[in-house]
């Protein structure tokens, strides 16, 4: 165990999984940097440093540079999925799924079922999300339930270092596509990190705080916002649950449903779009199997219904805040 | 040469207003003032002005994520378009777009693109406007030696060919795609893949202002014709990195010392036009200098200027609802 970067914690998944595993590679723009260059050949390893020093160690055959082709990346994935090996492609930025969804949706996702069941596809995409570093609308959305709508894949979003490696890990062996989303804002996270090989299950929700007055129901960065919150709720003697879901598909729908038993009172916290989103899909379930334990109308924190802004004091007023939490805790506590 | 010396100081006018916009976004990036990402466009001032000098404000652009230098060539104004990469409330998109983002659609600027290969299908669309219309434009769509790469490149150099659209496709190849050599990353050529579609290709000496003006007026002619799509491969060098933090350690320094010291289009235009006599060296230092100052304006404007406030998030996001 020792501290380590969120970003840290992913390579060092990475690594571990390959020296294990020889079917696993890695394929994406500038996961090394630097190809058919006279500079350094591990330039970038990702825009984010993530997979830096991998090209060193596994070379160039299992980590494997590609021209701007997000079509072509994610359906290589699929293809190499389906016949033998176990890839991880880099989407860079998940507002490019727009250039690449119909190999996710129509080939990737749909294979097994398609095909009775014959095909498995271990492919893992990994993909930033989220605002916060004004990078504007087309590259700091959090896409997340579009995903989540989809059958055939799953869907993970950890919050936290220690999160990030073992559900990676789990990524990598589970037989099916798993969509794997980073917050941007997260890679300079710390945390304590087992050096060891280890695995987080899907579908099982992580229970960050504990209380007894309302539950605040979140996924990826915004977690931590909740923690934030619970912890200086305490101050006006108001106990929070803090429930991290950890992947959206699978869906701990026990947990949630134990949560709300619990406190009577949800909010919900949720960086995407409002319609159609996690929140939305976490409250019909709640509505539908626990409605008797609710004591007030369950509140939901998201953006507005607008692509996300560039400039820094609308993008500010745009995500979900501590503020925000705060008033709708208030809002259904009297 | 048809170009007279009115155009040519409009040309250096350009080139030089696109490299000191983007020398001083680099300082002031430096020093943590400008948000969001920002990719420069200095080195490549020859084909941005090169290609829209044959262009009026019907004619329409598609950009890239490197889109300054394009927007300021088809007439962008500088310093809303300084006060839109401070996130200000009179930026050219009202703060909400960013310099990914730009665009003003009464200059025929569709747009700089932060998706690689956005743009092209783009193209094609406004080359149908203007050919359904019978307006007698064209459309220009940049992109770089990346997005050629992209499915949606393919796509709509087919589509520009078979349509005969009044498109003209000008792959800007400055090396890199990010971080990757388009020496590794382009499988054979760029003009070859134009040519197997059916359109007129050909490459250009992208730092040479004259090549690259000469290239567009045919293409633009055999457009206005009837004749068909037309892709230029414009080969142009960046002088700085991918986005303004990149450490370019994929490219010697040696790399960047050569560029700067000997594919400067700017440096190549002033030997030009100095040698053949069309402009003087006060002339062109004149310009230099009202540029220097108009950029100083814009900045301090753009530093001065207000951000938008909590009514302005929510508009905007359709025409009514």
């Amino acid at each position: 165990m020792s501290k380590k970067t969120f970003r840290e914690a992913l390579n060092e998944a990475i690594a571990q999984e390959m020296r294990r595993d020889e079917n696993v590679i890695l394929i994406g723009e500038d996961v090394a940097g630097g190809a058919g260059g006279k500079g350094d050949q591990d330039a970038w390893g990702g825009p984010m440093g993530v997979t830096k020093n991998l090209a060193p160690e596994f070379g160039r055959e299992r980590i494997i540079d590609t021209p701007i082709s997000e079509s072509a990346i994610i359906g290589t994935a699929a293809g190499a999925a389906l016949t033998g090996l176990r890839p991880i492609a880099d989407l860079m930025f998940v507002d490019f799924l727009g250039v690449c969804f119909d190999q996710i949706f129509n080939q990737a996702a749909k294979f097994r079922y398609m095909f009775g069941g014959k095909a498995k596809t271990p492919m893992t995409i990994r993909t930033m999300y989220g605002g916060g570093v004004r990078a504007a609308s087309q590259h700091s959305q959090s896409l997340y339930p579009i995903f989540t709508h989809i059958p055939g894949l799953k869907v993970v979003i950890p919050s936290n270092p220690y999160d990030a490696k073992g559900l990676f890990i789990q990524s990598i062996r589970d037989d099916n596509p798993v969509i794997f989303l980073e917050h941007k804002m997260l890679y300079d996270e710390v945390g304590e990190v087992p050096d060891e090989l280890y695995t987080i299950p899907f579908g099982e929700a992580n229970f960050t705080r504990e209380g007894s007055d309302i539950t605040l129901i979140s996924m990826g960065k915004t977690v931590n916002l909740c923690n934030n919150v619970a912890d200086e709720m305490k101050k006006e003697n108001v106990s929070c649950t803090v429930l991290d879901l950890r992947t959206l598909s699978p869906l701990d729908e026990e947990s949630i449903l134990e949560a709300v038993e619990g406190t009577g009172r949800v909010v919900i916290v949720d960086e995407s779009y409002p319609r159609c989103n996690i929140a939305t899909d976490i409250s019909a379930l709640i509505c539908d199997k626990g409605f008797s334990s609710l004591k007030a109308p369950i509140k939901m924190v998201t953006p507005p219904h607008t692509p996300v802004p560039f400039s820094p004091a609308l993008e500010d007023l745009y995500l979900p805040s501590a503020e925000k939490i705060k008033k709708a805790i208030h809002s259904i506590l009297v | 040469m048809q170009l007279n010396r009115i155009d040519l100081k409009k040309a250096f006018t350009g080139m030089s207003l696109i490299r000191e916009f983007e020398d001083s976004v680099h300082v002031e990036f430096a020093s943590g003032i400008l948000p969001g990402f920002v990719h420069l466009y200095a080195g490549e001032e020859s084909s941005a002005m090169g290609v829209c000098m044959n262009l009026n404000d019907q004619d329409t652009i598609a950009s890239t994520h490197r889109g300054h230098g394009h927007c300021i060539a088809k007439g962008c104004d500088v310093k809303t378009m300084m006060k839109e990469l401070f996130g200000k409330k009179d930026g050219i998109c009202g703060g909400k777009g960013g310099s990914m983002h730009i665009a003003d659609l009464t200059k025929g600027m569709l747009g700089a693109n932060g998706i690689v290969g956005g743009g092209p299908p783009l193209v094609c669309g406004s080359a149908l406007t203007f050919k359904t219309k019978k307006t007698g434009n064209v459309s220009v769509c940049f992109l770089g030696d990346g997005a050629s790469n992209q499915g949606t490149t393919a796509e709509s150099l087919n589509l520009a060919s078979i349509l005969k659209l009044p498109a003209i496709f000008v792959v800007e190849d400055n090396g890199y795609a990010e971080a990757t050599s388009s020496e590794y990353s382009v499988g054979g050529n760029i003009v070859d893949r134009g040519k197997a579609y059916g359109l007129h290709a050909e490459k250009v000496d992208g730092n040479d202002f004259f090549a690259v003006y000469q290239a567009t007026k045919e293409a633009v002619e055999r457009a206005k014709k009837g004749d068909g799509p037309t892709l230029l491969h414009n080969k142009v060098n960046r002088i700085y990195g991918h986005y303004e933090g990149d450490a370019l350690t994929y490219r010697l320094g040696e790399e960047t010392d050569d560029i700067k010291k000997n594919k400067d289009p700017i440096k190549i235009f002033k030997k030009k036009v100095i040698e053949s006599g069309l402009l003087n060296i006060s002339e062109l230092t004149d310009i230099e200098n009202k540029v220097k100052n108009e950029i100083k304006e814009a900045i301090q404007e753009a530093k001065d200027a207000a951000y938008p406030t909590e009514k302005d998030l929510l508009t905007d996001v359709y025409v009514n609802y």
